[in-house]
């Protein structure tokens, strides 16, 4: 979880990403953002994000975004 | 659903009466310019039944004087004619006229034979806005229908002149519901002179032979007068342009003799009739001017009296009394328009 | 049959009446017959090519579906027996099964569109490569585009790729799906429907909504009154401007820059809201396609706000899985490893490049429009890799960010920059499009504006008021409508004033709009596309 805080941060340093929980519907990452993300989750955590992840559901929050990333790592 | 059944009732009348009122405030009012466009519907004006019906172009309307008819013959008479005036749109006025009143003479001008497609559509909307709505226009339109026109919008001429909106004026205003009339009995008065001179003979065609569409409508014209019971002429007005070329003239001459009609051709008559060119048209020889009508429509007159069975009515109380006001209307017009005349010619 | 023409207006009014007098199970089914009837009306050899979609795409995706719920119930009942490393084994041969359907139709029915609409372009491009060898010439071949087929094509794909990820379901029935693919309102000009969204209202009865009926009539006659009253005035000067780029350089390219926004605008979204004005007629909910795109303060965010459902279909169903795929990832950490923080963007980047590549191609198949692709895709690199700067401006000025002056002038410079670029769709071809617009640095003479020149360019200076009012009225509207668009702010108010609205649109229309003799009912201009 610290490590992909730390990502996102580096994304936008602005944003508190702990708490924020509306990072799509309030268009805070947009298209180029969100791919960005997923390669740096998969260097960083090994995990493959496939392209029918990418839904707003997934990437509204640290939170939701972990939890994919811990989902597709079960697989 | 009684409240929306009224709202919808109430929206739609709202809607109709505001098209009618904007399909009034754009048709073209044809009163100070081009007095031709408001020919045909003066028509629908007249109270009393008339003797003969001319049908036919320009050198119709232009050319005889119903007024001189009643004036010196008693005759009653209407002149259906446009400019242009195609064939077909001929023959569906003659069959028109016909639902109104069954006159004893028909007479039509042959020069429209030379057509045999439709021309133009500024000459359509012309000839075909002012009939009143009935088969024979849906008829007519549809003869006469150039590609680019729509039929939609001779039911609905606001879909035509949606684009004057920038030309609209007090005109337009003032006549929405109402014309002035411009004519004698069909017959739009000109008392210009204009001498004819080096008149163009007609150049060679390859082909004189008139379309076959224009002897199926000749044909239908003989057949729907021969149902009525009703004498057709034909006629060739003396208008020395376009050229009337002597193939054109056989071919008129052998059609009339088959069908047992008459047929005058007053180019030929010039001499005997008294027109003189130099004096008697007002746009060099294409037109006759109110004298040169006049001359025409007393040899006509006579002729009629002569070969058709047609009556002097000037004694029946219901004529006299419509037609002298025709004729007062004919007198004042003829004094207003030769003093414009002689006001722009002081020689 | 365009929108415009009094063919479409005699459908709808008789599709329409029928629609609320049958049965409502069986409206979906009239709705069909009337997508065909649309359809067949453009020439029958178009329902072949559509059919082909619309056939293809329902098998693929029922066996599709069904090989994944075989595979799970599988799984399900050996679930016990397996280990982690076997079920994995399992899942991805599954889905390698699963995607060579997916690639087959795919192959099939982005081939025909290439064929159908690239063909000529490749020709030509491969004869101008061998006149400049010396070789011979290729003839170009009688292709004629089925209507709207870079739209239904698009819809049905993301439909389908939407089953293999299994986001959808597979419609059961090929009627249904059929409506899906034809369904008129959206099959000349988008917007591109996702199956999730459409489905929820298209299959359902629907009862007749007087307020529903009203409002939509409403936006359709609106969008009816943008085009026919502003956009095909619009164009006439625009025809003249365009068809002699020697005489008109300089001032007149900024007016063609400006000219064609307008035009565009009023064109394609006049279309849109016929669309969906009509589906709510008929109580279908259509997806927003533009979201006041002029008032957007950047290209990135332009492009989130006009032609939507394009950009969210290229988003989501070429950028997405082409950013995660294997070799870019590669190339990302390559990059990353070598590059440091710039690196990280290189993969990104050349996914957007590719994607604003495709994206020109699919407007049109001509050199024009890939430039003008290519150009959208570096100014958003461009605006995006320049951000720090911007941090830094902004820091330096903090009052500016925000205030309503800055945001006039950010708007102000996607207007003109967007515009710029889009002038590629109007000029002949590329170099001709530079050329003019060089013009206006080297040949600008700002008196042409007032002299009275742009009175002799085909329209008269009334026209030219109407035109201006009717922009006018247009941003009005969207001013007015930020929340909540005017139409439905005012139909509170009173329901009468919805079909007041519509009784005052028809009459501007029939009064101010631009058809009939004397004016070419131009059709709307993504109708190629």
């Amino acid at each position: 979880m610290e490590d992909l805080l730390s990502i996102l941060k580096e994304l936008h340093p602005e944003v508190d990403f702990e708490t924020c929980d509306t990072l799509i519907d309030d268009k805070i990452l947009d298209s180029i953002d969100i791919v960005t993300l997923v390669a740096e989750i998969g260097s960083e955590f090994d995990v493959e994000v496939p392209a029918e992840e990418l839904t707003p559901e997934n990437f509204n929050s640290a939170k939701a975004l972990w939890a994919m990333i811990q989902r597709l790592d079960e697989a | 659903m009684k409240r929306n059944i009224r709202a919808a009732l109430l929206w739609g009348a709202i809607l109709c009466a505001g098209l009618w009122l904007l399909n009034a405030l754009f048709m073209p009012k044809y009163m100070s310019d081009i007095p031709e466009g408001a020919l045909i519907a003066e028509y629908y004006r007249e109270e009393t039944s008339h003797d003969v019906i001319f049908i036919g172009d320009c050198e119709v309307y232009e050319n005889f004087s119903p007024d001189l008819l009643w004036r010196e013959y008693g005759v009653t008479s209407y002149i259906r004619g446009s400019a242009q005036q195609l064939i077909w749109q001929s023959y569906y006025l003659m069959e028109e006229t016909l639902k109104y009143e069954t006159p004893k003479v028909m007479v039509f001008n042959v020069l429209s034979m030379k057509y045999g497609e439709p021309q133009s559509e500024a000459y359509n909307r012309l000839n075909l806005d002012g009939m009143r709505l009935s088969p024979q226009k849906l008829a007519a339109v549809r003869a006469s229908m150039t590609e680019e026109e729509s039929f939609l919008s001779y039911l609905f001429p606001l879909l035509r002149y949606h684009a004057r909106w920038d030309e609209l004026t007090g005109e337009d205003v003032k006549y929405l519901t109402r014309r002035d009339i411009v004519s004698d009995s069909g017959y739009l008065m000109n008392v210009e002179v204009r001498p004819a001179e080096n008149v163009p003979a007609g150049r060679p065609l390859g082909d004189y032979s008139f379309a076959p569409a224009c002897w199926d409508y000749l044909d239908k014209m003989a057949d729907l007068c021969e149902k009525h019971g009703v004498r057709l002429v034909l006629i060739k007005a003396p208008s020395l342009y376009p050229y009337w070329y002597d193939q054109w003239e056989e071919q008129i001459e052998d059609y009339a003799a088959r069908r047992g009609l008459a047929y005058i051709n007053f180019l030929e008559l010039t001499g005997e009739i008294g027109v003189d060119f130099s004096a008697d048209t007002y746009d060099s020889g294409l037109h006759l001017n109110l004298y040169g009508a006049e001359k025409l429509s007393r040899w006509f007159g006579a002729w009629l009296m002569e070969n058709c069975p047609v009556e002097d009515r000037r004694s029946q109380e219901n004529y006299a009394r419509v037609w002298n006001e025709k004729s007062a209307a004919y007198a004042a017009r003829k004094e207003r328009l030769e003093a414009e005349w002689s006001g722009k010619n002081p020689a | 049959m365009s929108f415009a023409s009094t063919q479409f207006l005699a459908f709808l009014a008789a599709l329409f009446l029928v629609y609320y007098a049958i049965p409502q199970r069986h409206q979906w089914k009239l709705l069909l017959a009337g997508s065909l009837f649309f359809y067949w009306f453009a020439g029958w050899w178009c329902l072949i090519y559509i059919g082909v979609t619309a056939v293809t795409t329902y098998f693929a995706a029922r066996k599709i579906d069904a090989l994944a719920r075989g595979q799970e119930a599988w799984l399900r009942e050996h679930k016990a027996g397996l280990s982690k490393e076997e079920r994995k084994a399992w899942k991805a041969r599954g889905k390698a099964v699963r995607f060579r359907w997916l690639l087959g139709c795919l192959l099939v029915n982005f081939g025909v569109l290439a064929v159908v609409k690239y063909t000529n372009f490749v020709i030509g491009n491969a004869n101008a490569a061998l006149s400049l060898l010396g070789g011979g010439q290729l003839p170009s071949l009688p292709m004629v585009l089925p209507m709207g087929i870079s739209f239904y094509t698009f819809q049905a794909m993301g439909y389908l790729i939407d089953v293999y990820w299994g986001k959808c379901p597979a419609e059961r029935s090929l009627g249904r799906f059929a409506l899906f693919v034809t369904f008129f309102p959206q099959l000349i000009q988008g917007p591109i429907s996702r199956f999730g969204d459409l489905s929820r209202t298209l299959y359902a009865g629907h009862s007749w909504d007087s307020r529903q009926i009203a409002m939509g009539a409403e936006r359709a006659l609106w969008g009816l009154a943008k085009k026919l009253i502003v956009a095909d005035r619009l164009a006439i000067p625009l025809r003249t401007l365009v068809a002699d780029p020697e005489r008109y350089g300089g001032v007149y390219v900024l007016a063609v820059i400006f000219l064609y926004a307008v035009q565009l605008y009023a064109d394609f979204t006049g279309g849109i809201d016929i669309t969906i004005g009509v589906a709510r007629m008929l109580g279908v909910q259509v997806t927003e396609n533009f979201q006041r795109p002029f008032f957007s303060k950047n290209a990135a965010e332009y492009w989130r706000r006009w032609h939507i459902t394009m950009g969210t279909w290229f988003r989501d169903y070429l950028f997405y899985p082409m950013s995660v795929s294997k070799p870019i990832l590669k190339l990302h950490q390559r990059c990353r490893n070598r590059f440091g923080r710039f690196g990280k963007r290189i993969s990104v980047h050349t996914c957007s490049l590719i994607l604003w590549f495709v994206t020109g191609l699919w407007h049109g198949a001509s050199w024009n429009f890939i430039v003008w692709g290519l150009l959208n895709g570096i100014v958003i690199i461009i605006s995006q890799e320049l951000e720090p700067l911007y941090d830094k401006f902004h820091a330096r000025f903090p009052r500016l960010k925000g205030s309503r002056g800055w945001d006039l002038v950010q708007v102000l410079r996607t207007f003109w920059l967007m515009g710029t670029i889009r002038v590629l769709d109007v000029y002949r071809d590329v170099p001709l499009t530079f050329r003019q617009l060089g013009t206006v640095l080297t040949g600008c003479r700002p008196g042409t504006l007032w002299d009275g020149s742009f009175l002799e360019l085909g329209i008269g200076g009334g026209d030219w008021l109407v035109a201006a009012a009717g922009a006018g009225a247009m941003l009005a509207c969207s001013l007015l409508g930020r929340r909540e668009p005017v139409r439905e702010r005012l139909a509170r108010h009173s329901p009468h004033l919805a079909w007041g609205g519509c009784v005052a649109l028809i009459w501007l229309i029939l009064i101010f709009g631009v058809y009939g003799i004397g004016f070419d009912a131009s059709q709307f201009i993504y109708n190629q596309f």
